[in-house]
């Protein structure tokens, strides 16, 4: 497998996000995951995706959301970035917990990091947040 | 064609929708939410959602069923699911969700369950 690259620029409104799914199915079939792994790969680039357009970027439209898909010989590299205020991920409660069980929001991360095999938040320095997830196959 | 489609039926006093489609943000996520305080506002408080035709829910559509659930809770209602897939299975499951709703694989024991 040769090294593959797609770039996306989203427009920050909800309905993009099916076209972050849509890319990425497209990408990693030719990418070597396998179908089970593809469920949990969109599954955590439209988490990632939208919490990019609704918490990084407050759905204002004149801001874009950027996702770069990497496949490299032996895993898939997924960057998402906006251009937000950043995001500290360690203030995200734990959705599992007994407390938070009935929150309606706030399992995207938990999802994102149980799919994925590696996941890191950036603060970029030329401002936004750039989260970073691989998933090796 | 909707994202998610819904159908709603009435087995005695339990309502039950049939939901086939995706629970996403946005449009699929809406129409949950509309349905479900439709029936509240009708009255309708014992609810069987029937996913076997759900193929795909993200982190907004989970918060939907848990929103859906406090709020048939709330107004003393029982919310009950049916025929989850495997995937949605395993996403309750992990989220440990399904320690918080009734699941069933056979609609006849989920309506002879409802109070």
């Amino acid at each position: 497998m040769t090294d593959q690259t797609t770039r996306l620029v989203l427009p920050s409104h909800i309905e993009a996000v099916a076209d972050a799914a849509v890319a990425v199915t497209d990408f990693i079939r030719n990418c070597g995951v396998s179908e089970e792994a593809a469920f949990g790969v969109e599954m955590a680039v439209r988490e990632a995706v939208t919490n990019a357009m609704v918490h990084g970027n407050q759905e204002d439209e004149s801001k874009s959301v950027e996702v770069i898909f990497n496949c490299h010989a032996n895993e898939l590299e997924v960057e998402v970035r906006d251009q937000g205020e950043g995001f500290d991920p360690a203030s995200v409660p734990d959705p599992t917990n007994a407390e938070n069980l009935l929150k309606t929001s706030g399992r995207g991360i938990f999802l994102m990091r149980t799919f994925m095999d590696q996941i890191e938040w950036i603060n970029r320095p030329e401002g936004g947040t750039m989260v970073r997830m691989t998933k090796r196959f | 064609m909707a994202e998610l489609n819904i159908r709603e039926r009435q087995a005695g006093d339990i309502t039950v929708l049939d939901m086939d489609g995706r629970i996403t943000i946005g449009e699929g996520s809406v129409a949950l939410r509309s349905a479900i305080r439709r029936l509240l506002e009708e009255g309708k408080k014992k609810i069987l959602l029937n996913l076997a035709g759900v193929g795909y829910i993200d982190s907004s559509g989970i918060g939907e069923l848990v929103s859906s659930y406090t709020a048939i809770n709330k107004e003393g209602g029982q919310l009950k699911l049916l025929s989850l897939t495997q995937k949605l299975q395993d996403l309750l499951t992990i989220t440990k969700l399904l320690t918080v709703f009734d699941a069933y694989d056979n609609e006849a024991d989920a309506l002879s369950d409802f109070k």
